[in-house]
């Protein structure tokens, strides 16, 4: 099922968290909503959820306008960054719960929540209260909970914001893995880039209230259409007016045409990838990337001069 | 015991534990259970028969029968309202909210003579709101829900506000309706903190004596509470008595308090 946004407008008191939203994620895909913090990207997901109302606009799931719908009659999977588990309730009843509420069938309800039980691996924790697990335990147990209904949308608002890195890291895999089997529209929170650009085909790039730019990970990273996109989505030097990705900051054997020099302030060697920090020789600081062998081969040291050559670069109007 | 062991990993605490729990029951036996003891020790000073015959006097029968009945229907209404009360302070947000939440505190302030001095000057026969309750059992009724008001808005409302908001969204997003979300969510977080502040009110009411004895008249077989009829046994120097009725009101509260404890044992297991 898709889901649409149009022209919502969201303001609490004073503050515009969002104006003017119209997004569309096709039915299916794994879309991701990036932002910085404020920047509305958890309310836009609240309100396509019904948990807010927006003051002005529509929001329609499978083509169906729901945007008066309370959350309970939209057909919709939440999972909240601090799990939001029901902690009088033991796993088993948490994931029930949607099937419980719904009057089915009692060994129904309990093959449903074996099987989901086995896709987010919690088998053995069954009869365990949410208190007893750790946290990425408790957000897998969120999701089975959140799909057992079979809901036609998924929503996750930052759901491994809450996690160490290493969890994080294995949850995001899990999920791509998941999305792939259960095939639910599903669309998530992040204010991670990697975290974005890992897991989803689209990501929509939020700031202040708005929409920036929508787009493969690709896309964004290599054609931002704003200065925004451009410093949020990878890394970027400034160079006068110019951006330029670390990356595109070369070190040379050898000046040449076009190229300019820069002091070695500090390098860092970071397994494959090693990052040089310059000073360039008017005065701007910026960051090259480059591989091990290319860094071995330059024999790069604190305190030396080398030819740098800035290419590609954007400039914003 | 693992205690010597732990000694040295822990943070000590002052004098160890030992002192400490030995400085508790000793606080207690002084504060708590010699009295008690003492009561019930008197109340069988002649024996357990004359204990049993001065408990089935008409007269202490009726009054701790109408003690045990008025407290059960205090904690229904309490449970009722004091969980609303609690639910409109914390949920809702209106003019006068601050004022109303001081309000509650005011039975605990209020002397409990002046309660009842309030009450039969306002409900009394003279009262200005043209309603007279006094020296009958609604006023028995009246002056008890007035004193236990607070117990369980109090101890409800720390636990609403705590409650973490995004259960209720999580619910309703997987298809539970208002009421369902009450049931299944808020009601069984809350029912700890119902059942203690009914069981404050419970005891409260089974033993309240200072707002019940101006407006009730104290009508022997009619409005006359337990606290009441043993303080007529002791002015009429029928100590025995007194202590008999003592011992049975300590005994209904004894039980309550330890049906509400093995119930929210079982809980705690589940």
């Amino acid at each position: 099922m898709a889901i649409e946004v149009h022209d919502v407008h969201k303001r609490f008191g004073d503050f515009a968290a969002l104006s003017d939203i119209c997004l569309r994620v096709e039915p299916g895909s794994l879309g991701a909503v990036l932002g910085p913090s404020g920047s509305g990207k958890s309310t836009l997901l609240r309100v396509i959820a019904g948990l807010e109302q927006p003051d002005s606009g529509r929001v329609l799931i499978g083509g169906r306008d729901v945007t008066r719908e309370p959350p309970q009659r939209r057909g919709v999977g939440f999972v909240f960054q601090h799990y939001a588990a029901f902690k009088h309730m033991t796993v088993r009843d948490n994931v029930a719960f949607a099937l419980r509420i719904r009057r089915r069938a009692k060994p129904e309800v309990l093959a449903r929540v074996d099987e989901l039980l086995a896709l987010v691996r919690l088998e053995g924790l069954a009869d365990r209260y949410p208190g007893q697990l750790s946290g990425g335990q408790r957000q897998r147990m969120a999701l089975a909970r959140a799909l057992a209904a079979e809901p036609q949308v998924l929503l996750l608002d930052e759901p491994f914001g809450a996690l160490d890195a290493r969890v994080r890291a294995e949850l995001r895999e899990w999920l791509r893995r998941l999305h792939d089997e259960v095939h639910v529209t599903t669309l998530f929170v992040t204010h991670d880039q990697q975290e974005a650009m890992e897991i989803s085909e689209q990501v929509v790039v939020m700031n202040e209230g708005g929409v920036e730019q929508v787009g493969t990970p690709r896309e964004l990273y290599e054609h931002p259409r704003t200065e925004f996109v451009m410093s949020f989505v990878g890394e970027v030097n400034r160079v006068g007016e110019r951006f330029v990705r670390p990356h595109e900051v070369q070190l040379l054997p050898q000046s040449d045409a076009g190229s300019r020099e820069g002091f070695i302030d500090r390098v860092l060697h970071l397994g494959f990838e090693v990052r040089v920090g310059l000073t360039l020789d008017d005065g701007d600081q910026v960051w090259s990337q480059t591989t091990r062998e290319r860094a071995d081969e330059l024999e790069l040291e604190v305190g030396q001069i080398v030819p740098v050559r800035l290419g590609g670069g954007r400039v914003f109007a | 015991m693992a205690l010597g062991a732990a000694r040295g990993r822990r943070l000590p605490r002052p004098g160890g534990a030992a002192l400490s729990r030995g400085l508790i029951a000793l606080y207690l036996s002084l504060l708590v259970l010699l009295p008690v003891a003492a009561v019930v020790a008197k109340g069988a000073e002649r024996g357990p028969r004359a204990l049993w015959e001065a408990i089935a006097q008409h007269e202490a029968l009726t009054a701790l029968a109408l003690t045990v009945a008025v407290s059960v229907v205090v904690v229904a209404v309490n449970v009722v309202f004091g969980t609303l009360i609690a639910w409109v302070l914390v949920r809702d947000s209106f003019p006068g909210r601050r004022l109303v939440d001081g309000v509650i505190d005011l039975p605990f302030a209020l002397p409990t003579i002046v309660a009842g001095l309030t009450l039969l000057a306002l409900y009394g026969p003279q009262g200005p709101v043209g309603i007279n309750v006094a020296f009958t059992r609604g006023a028995v009724l009246l002056a008890l829900l007035f004193v236990t008001l607070p117990f369980v808005v109090r101890s409800v409302q720390p636990v609403l506000r705590e409650l973490d908001r995004s259960m209720e969204e999580a619910a309703a997003s997987l298809g539970a309706g208002p009421w369902t979300v009450f049931r299944r969510i808020i009601a069984p977080n809350l029912t700890p903190a119902i059942v203690s502040g009914a069981a404050l009110s419970f005891a409260r009411a089974l033993g309240e004596f200072g707002s019940v004895v101006l407006i009730t008249g104290n009508l022997p077989n009619r409005t006359e509470v337990a606290s009441v009829y043993v303080f007529g046994q002791i002015q009429s120097d029928n100590v025995v008595g007194a202590a008999a009725v003592s011992t049975s009101l300590l005994a209904i509260a004894l039980v309550v308090l330890l049906v509400l404890g093995l119930l929210d044992g079982r809980r705690r297991r589940a």
